[in-house]
C-alpha cells in the first residue's frame, strides 16, 4: 500500500487537520506502513461473513419523549471558547466571495 | 494508630477492616497518601491534578458519619485515583490532551458518581496517553509517567498514570479505561491486577469516547480482592448510556475464594506462539503449570483468527476515533485557534491541539471510512470481528476461562518505541481480541521476567463471566504469592 502526498493531503482536509508539508510527508510514510499491516484483514474475511459493529448485538434503546432536567444554557456554554447571547460563537461561515466551497464528505456505511 | 507507611501499602480490604475497627480514620488514610504523592510525584509524574482539599473534606465527612453511626458506602475511606479521561464536575479533565487542557466538565461520569456514592476518596486525576491512544503514556501532552519498578522505563498505557499511582503506593486503587488493553497492559507492566469488565457493565456516560464499541472502565489494584470490590462498586446500568447492559452485575464477592476446583481452563495455542520475550513465556508457562494441582482441568483451545485481531483493531478503533474526535472543533469546548473562516479555525485548532499519535489515528480512521476504501478496510475489519467472536464462542463452549500472556514484553525504556508507531501497536496483540469480542478480561502478576520486571498473565471469561474470572484469578494469585512492592536498583523507594 502506498499513499501519495496528495492522498494524504486529501484525507487531512476531510479530517480538518491543517498539517504542514513536512507533517504530510512523515504521515504518508507512517500511514503506508500501518495500512500495509492492516490489509491482512482481507486475507480471511470473505463477503459471506456478516460484519460486526458491536460485540453484544444490542438492540436500539428508546425512552419516553418526556422533558427531563438537563444542563442550563449557562452551564452548557461555560466550557465554550466563545459564546454570545446564549449561543456558541464561531467565525464567519460564509466567506467574502459569494457561494460556499464545494466539500467532499467521507462515505458512511 | 497505624503507621503512615503501613496505611500507604495496605490493600483496600485491609484499610476497610482498620477503619471499621476504628484503628485509623479516613482523614489519616487520606493524609498518608497525599503525603506520599507530595514526596514521590515529582519523580513518578502519575498525577495531572491532585485534589488535596476535596479529598480531605470528603474523608472528614466519612469519619463524621461513621462516628455518628450513620451509613457509609462500601469503599468508605479508600483512596482512589481516576484516569483523566473520566469527567469530573468542575475538576480539570484533560484526557492527556492540549485540546482539553482547560476543560472543566459540568458533570460527573456515571462510574465517578457510583464511586463517590461508595465513598471512595478521590485523590486526583492521573496521566494517560492522549485520548487513550498509546501503550506507554508517552503520548500525554503533559508529562511522561515513570514505572515505579524502574524509573527509566514506561508504566505502559494508556492508563499508565493510574497504574504508576497504585504501584507507587500513592493510591490504594485506581480506575483506568481499556479500549484495546489500556487497563491490562499497564497493570502487567507495573506488577498489578487490571480488569476490563464485559462491554456494557460500566457506564460510558462521561467517559471521553475513543472507540465507542470497545471502551470500558475498570479497576487497577494490587490485589484481586480489591479489584473485585472496585468492580462491584463501579458497575451497573446507566440509562444515560445507550449501550449500558440491563443485566444484573455479576456478584463477584460471594464466590471469590471458592478456588480453582472444577474449572476448565483453556490455554490458547495461538497466544503461546512466537513474539513474546522468553521471560514472559516462562512465567506464563509456570502459571499454567499451577492450574492442575489447584484442581482445574486444563485443555488446549484454538482461536484460529486471533492473529487478525490486531490489524482489525487498528482499523476499527481509529475509524470510531475519527468520528468521535470530530467534536473537538474549537466550538463547544476546548482549545480554539482563531484566524480565517470557521473551517480554517477548526483545522488550525485540531492541528495545534492534537498530538502526533492522535492525528495519525484520525487520519487512518478517516481514510478507512472514506469513499472507495470503506469496503476494503472498515467493512473487512468488521467481518474479522465476527470471526473472532465465533472463535471465542466455540472456545467458551468447552472452557470457563482462557489463559495466556497480557503483553509480549516487560516494561520497555522511555523513548524506545516512540519513533515506530507499528512497533508500539504490537504491545496490544494479546489484549485486543477480548476487546473486540466485548469479553471480561483480567491481568494479574505472574512473577518477574527480563530485567527482574513484572510479567502479567491474562485470564479471559465469557460474556458476564466475571464471577468465574475473579474466582480463578484469586486462586492463581494465592498460589503465585507475588509481592507487589517495586524493587531493584532503579525502583522508586518504598514508603
Amino acid at each position: 500500500m502506498s499513499l501519495t502526498p496528495d492522498d494524504v493531503r486529501h484525507v487531512a482536509q476531510l479530517a480538518r487537520l491543517a498539517l504542514t508539508d513536512d507533517q504530510l510527508d512523515v504521515m504518508s510514510e507512517q500511514l503506508g506502513a500501518i495500512l500495509a499491516y492492516a490489509e491482512q484483514v482481507a486475507e480471511v474475511a470473505t463477503a459471506d461473513v456478516p460484519a460486526t459493529g458491536h460485540p453484544l448485538r444490542l438492540a436500539n434503546v428508546w425512552r419516553d419523549d418526556e422533558p427531563r432536567p438537563s444542563l442550563s444554557p449557562h452551564e452548557a456554554l461555560a466550557p465554550a471558547p466563545a459564546a454570545e447571547n446564549g449561543r456558541f460563537r464561531v467565525p464567519r461561515i460564509i466567506g467574502e466571495q459569494p457561494g460556499a466551497r464545494p466539500r467532499e464528505e467521507p462515505a458512511h456505511g | 494508630m497505624a503507621e503512615d507507611s503501613a496505611l500507604a501499602t495496605s490493600s483496600a480490604a485491609d484499610l476497610l477492616d482498620l477503619l471499621d475497627r476504628g484503628e485509623t480514620s479516613a482523614v489519616e488514610v487520606t493524609r498518608a497518601h497525599l503525603e506520599r504523592i507530595t514526596k514521590t510525584d515529582e519523580t513518578l509524574k502519575a498525577f495531572l491534578t491532585v485534589l488535596e482539599d476535596d479529598a480531605l473534606a470528603h474523608a472528614a465527612g466519612i469519619d463524621q458519619r461513621r462516628s455518628a453511626g450513620e451509613p457509609v458506602g462500601p469503599l468508605a475511606g479508600v483512596p482512589l485515583a481516576l484516569k483523566d479521561l473520566l469527567c469530573t464536575r468542575g475538576i480539570p479533565t484533560t484526557c492527556g490532551s492540549r485540546i482539553l487542557a482547560d476543560y472543566r466538565p459540568p458533570y460527573d461520569a456515571g462510574v465517578v458518581e457510583r464511586l463517590r456514592e461508595a465513598d471512595a476518596v478521590v485523590l486526583g486525576k492521573t496521566n494517560m496517553d492522549e485520548f487513550a491512544m498509546g501503550s506507554s503514556t508517552e503520548n500525554s501532552a503533559f508529562a511522561a509517567t515513570r514505572n515505579p519498578w524502574d524509573l527509566q522505563r514506561v508504566p505502559g498505557g494508556s492508563s499508565g498514570g493510574s497504574a504508576a499511582a497504585v504501584a507507587g503506593f500513592q493510591a490504594t486503587v485506581a480506575v483506568g479505561t481499556d479500549t484495546g488493553g489500556s487497563i491490562r497492559q499497564p497493570a502487567a507492566l507495573c506488577g498489578l491486577v487490571g480488569m476490563k469488565p464485559t462491554y456494557g457493565l460500566a457506564s460510558r456516560y462521561g467517559l471521553i469516547a475513543f472507540g465507542s464499541s470497545l471502551d470500558q472502565a475498570g479497576p487497577i489494584t494490587r490485589t484481586v480482592e480489591d479489584a473485585a470490590r472496585l468492580f462491584q462498586a463501579m458497575c451497573g446500568h446507566d440509562p444515560r448510556d445507550s449501550t449500558s447492559l440491563t443485566d444484573p452485575v455479576p456478584d463477584v464477592m460471594t464466590g471469590l475464594n471458592r478456588g480453582m476446583e472444577g474449572l476448565r481452563v483453556g490455554v490458547v495455542t495461538e497466544m503461546m506462539g512466537e513474539g513474546m520475550e522468553p521471560g514472559v513465556r516462562a512465567r506464563v508457562g509456570e502459571a499454567i503449570d499451577r492450574l492442575e494441582p489447584l484442581g482445574a482441568e486444563v485443555v488446549e483451545v484454538s482461536l484460529p483468527h486471533v492473529s487478525y485481531g490486531l490489524p482489525a483493531y487498528y482499523l476499527i478503533a481509529p475509524s470510531e476515533a475519527s468520528s468521535n474526535l470530530s467534536r473537538y472543533d474549537g466550538v463547544r469546548y476546548g482549545l480554539r485557534l482563531d484566524g480565517g473562516d470557521t473551517e480554517q479555525m477548526m483545522a488550525a485548532t485540531r492541528a495545534e491541539g492534537f498530538g502526533p499519535e492522535v492525528q495519525r489515528r484520525i487520519m487512518i480512521g478517516t481514510y478507512a471510512l472514506s469513499a472507495g476504501y470503506y469496503d476494503a478496510y472498515y467493512a473487512q475489519a468488521q467481518r474479522v470481528r465476527t470471526l473472532i467472536l465465533r472463535d471465542f464462542e466455540e472456545a467458551f463452549g468447552r472452557c470457563d476461562v482462557l489463559i495466556g500472556p497480557t503483553s509480549p514484553s516487560v516494561a520497555f525504556g522511555l523513548g524506545e518505541k516512540t519513533d515506530d508507531p507499528l512497533a508500539m501497536y504490537l504491545n496490544d496483540v494479546y489484549s485486543v481480541p477480548a476487546s473486540l469480542a466485548g469479553l471480561p478480561a483480567l491481568s494479574l502478576p505472574a512473577g518477574l521476567g527480563e530485567h527482574d520486571l513484572p510479567v502479567g498473565v491474562q485470564l479471559i471469561a465469557g460474556v458476564l463471566g466475571e464471577a468465574v474470572l475473579f474466582r480463578a484469578a484469586r486462586a492463581l494469585e494465592a498460589e503465585l504469592a507475588f509481592d507487589a512492592t517495586p524493587r531493584g536498583a532503579h525502583a522508586l523507594d518504598a514508603p
